[in-house]
């Protein structure tokens, strides 16, 4: 799987988010009733997994949206790609 | 006098403050309800949209004050829950965010400003009500259920009142929301404060978001309230590293806190100089019935603490007598001037009366130490509090079967995590979005197992303990 999968998995499984229904790319924080306190912290607890990494706090709380987590990903040196 | 008639006291210091800067101060917030209230000028029944902004606020004082009588509900309250409870009580008025106004296209605005409307609706039979009735909540956040506290003025005055006493609050204060207003803690954390005249920092930012902490930041938040998952998430932040010299409080209520993070919080409370209070309570007791006092808060870790001012809690045998000796499990048992006149299941029950008299038998198990500390130890009840909000198993179950009558399945399950049990690998997916949905939580929550046969007795009835296994149990 490349990053970009990965990435996009990790929305999908946390989130449980039914592709066909949601724009994953457009995607924002309360977008979605799924995307709420508890969902947030389901999806960054999965990124780290996924990724290995250790996410910092600031970097918690600027995760906003699906793309705005691409940039903060690359701060872990994952490089997510288009 | 009560607090909510004399707030004009206060005059001109801020009662409320948003994220976009809006505030009302004492006077102004009395004034406005002035208006507001003479808008509908009767005894009715309103339906209050909730938010955490100054318009729900504003609405809230105002029925208070002029004896209209509001159900608090979530503005996203799931939409078929809503209009089953719209047939059921038929309002006179619906109280909402201005930006839900087009849902509600046959009701006539009446009152506008703040975001907030007043409409009125179709419904004009007269509603008979027992005179005390202040207001309706729903025993949790959000359930499937129609089913509504009834709450008194004189209930709601005494919380306040207990509160406001120890937790030593003063008109200094400036408490952050983090809970919604429609959810009984969330809404005695107003009371309370509005009965000292402090400034309330009002947000619909979630502790997640920037703009939370930036708003906490710059008006200097000296308290806020959190569910046990609200905890959990601020460890997470590494909140124990953040630097927040204004924050002197942190309150905990909405279920059972690990003991393990009640001591870390406690000792990061003490050597911070903050206090660390722990709580208990029910919407069938306005709000608190107990607290665990902040010098307490690392040598009675676990507890639940002892009852509010002016209240009483004991446990009882399952005969009904009191135990005397430490260490015994009980039932608690609260009595207390904030304990509520009871339910209402639809509107011809909101002309009941005072059916407790005082005495609430909680439905959870404790004991207490030989200081007199309470410590839950589990419930009686079938429920679970999921983030904070009460969850029935029973009625997740009849949820379930009501929708898919040809499975047969079980509830069960621990705080934070409710199980259902099936024979069969059929809608998973679906079974998870529906009750999400209707009972307002994330689908996270549930967890799904297979089992070869749901495990019953002779009589059919559901052998709920033989399921613990699956989960570990209490």
């Amino acid at each position: 799987m490349t990053n970009l999968e990965k990435y996009r998995k990790a929305f999908i499984d946390a989130l449980e988010i039914e592709e066909e229904k949601v724009e994953i790319e457009e995607l924002a924080y309360q977008d979605i009733p799924q995307w709420d306190s508890v969902g947030h912290m389901g999806l960054i607890a999965e990124l780290e997994d996924t990724f290995d990494i250790m996410m910092d706090t600031d970097d918690i709380i600027d995760f906003n949206s699906y793309k705005a987590g691409k940039e903060i990903m690359k701060k872990y040196g994952v490089v997510i790609g288009e | 006098m009560a607090f909510y008639q004399d707030m004009g006291k206060w005059k001109d210091h801020t009662a409320c403050i948003d994220s976009k800067g809006n505030s009302l101060t004492y006077e102004e917030l009395e004034k406005e309800a002035e208006i507001l209230g003479n808008t509908i000028g009767e005894r009715t029944l309103v339906f209050s949209y909730c938010e955490n902004a100054i318009g729900s606020i504003l609405g809230y004082v105002s029925f208070l004050k002029h004896r209209v009588v509001p159900v608090l509900l979530a503005a996203d309250l799931e939409k078929e829950l809503r209009e089953s409870l719209l047939r059921l009580y038929q309002p006179s008025y619906l109280y909402v965010p201005n930006r839900m106004k087009k849902e509600f296209e046959l009701c006539e605005s009446v009152w506008e400003k703040f975001d907030y409307c007043l409409l009125r609706t179709k419904y004009s039979k007269k509603v008979e009500m027992y005179s005390e009735l202040a207001l309706l909540l729903t025993t949790s956040g959000s359930t499937g259920s129609p089913k509504l506290v009834r709450q008194s003025y004189q209930n709601i005055q005494s919380n306040a009142a207990a509160i406001a006493e120890y937790l030593e609050l003063n008109a200094m204060e400036r408490p952050i929301t983090t809970l919604p207003m429609n959810y009984t803690y969330g809404l005695s954390i107003i009371n309370s404060h509005f009965f000292v005249g402090a400034k309330l920092l009002i947000t619909e930012n979630t502790l997640l978001e920037r703009e939370f902490w930036d708003f906490f930041r710059r008006e200097k938040a000296t308290s806020f309230g959190g569910v046990p998952y609200t905890y959990e998430i601020l460890k997470k932040l590494k909140f124990f590293e953040m630097d927040l010299p204004s924050l002197k409080t942190m309150t905990q209520a909405g279920g059972k806190l690990s003991p393990e993070l009640h001591l870390e919080y406690a000792e990061y409370a003490e050597k911070h100089q903050k206090h660390f209070v722990i709580m208990y309570g029910q919407t069938e007791a306005t709000a608190r019935m107990a607290y665990l006092p902040w010098e307490k808060a690392i040598t009675k870790y676990g507890s639940m603490g002892i009852a509010i001012p002016g209240g009483k809690l004991w446990l009882k045998t399952p005969e009904g007598h009191k135990i005397d000796q430490p260490e015994v499990v009980g039932e608690l048992v609260y009595e207390g001037e904030n304990v509520t006149l009871g339910y209402a299941e639809c509107r011809e029950d909101l002309v009941q009366g005072d059916l407790r008299q005082g005495r609430l038998e909680t439905g959870d198990m404790a004991k207490m130490d030989q200081d007199g500390y309470f410590y839950i130890v589990g419930r009686k009840k079938r429920f679970l509090k999921i983030f904070g909000n009460r969850v029935n198993l029973d009625e997740t179950e009849r949820i379930v079967k009501q929708k898919y009558p040809e499975l047969d399945c079980a509830c069960a399950g621990v705080d934070d995590k409710l199980y259902l049990f099936m024979t069969e690998r059929m809608y998973e997916k679906e079974i998870k979005t529906l009750l999400s949905e209707k009972l307002g939580l994330h689908p996270s929550a549930f967890h799904i197992v297979w089992i070869k046969e749901i495990p019953k007795n002779n009589a059919g009835k559901i052998l709920y303990k033989k399921l613990e296994k699956y989960y570990g149990g209490l």
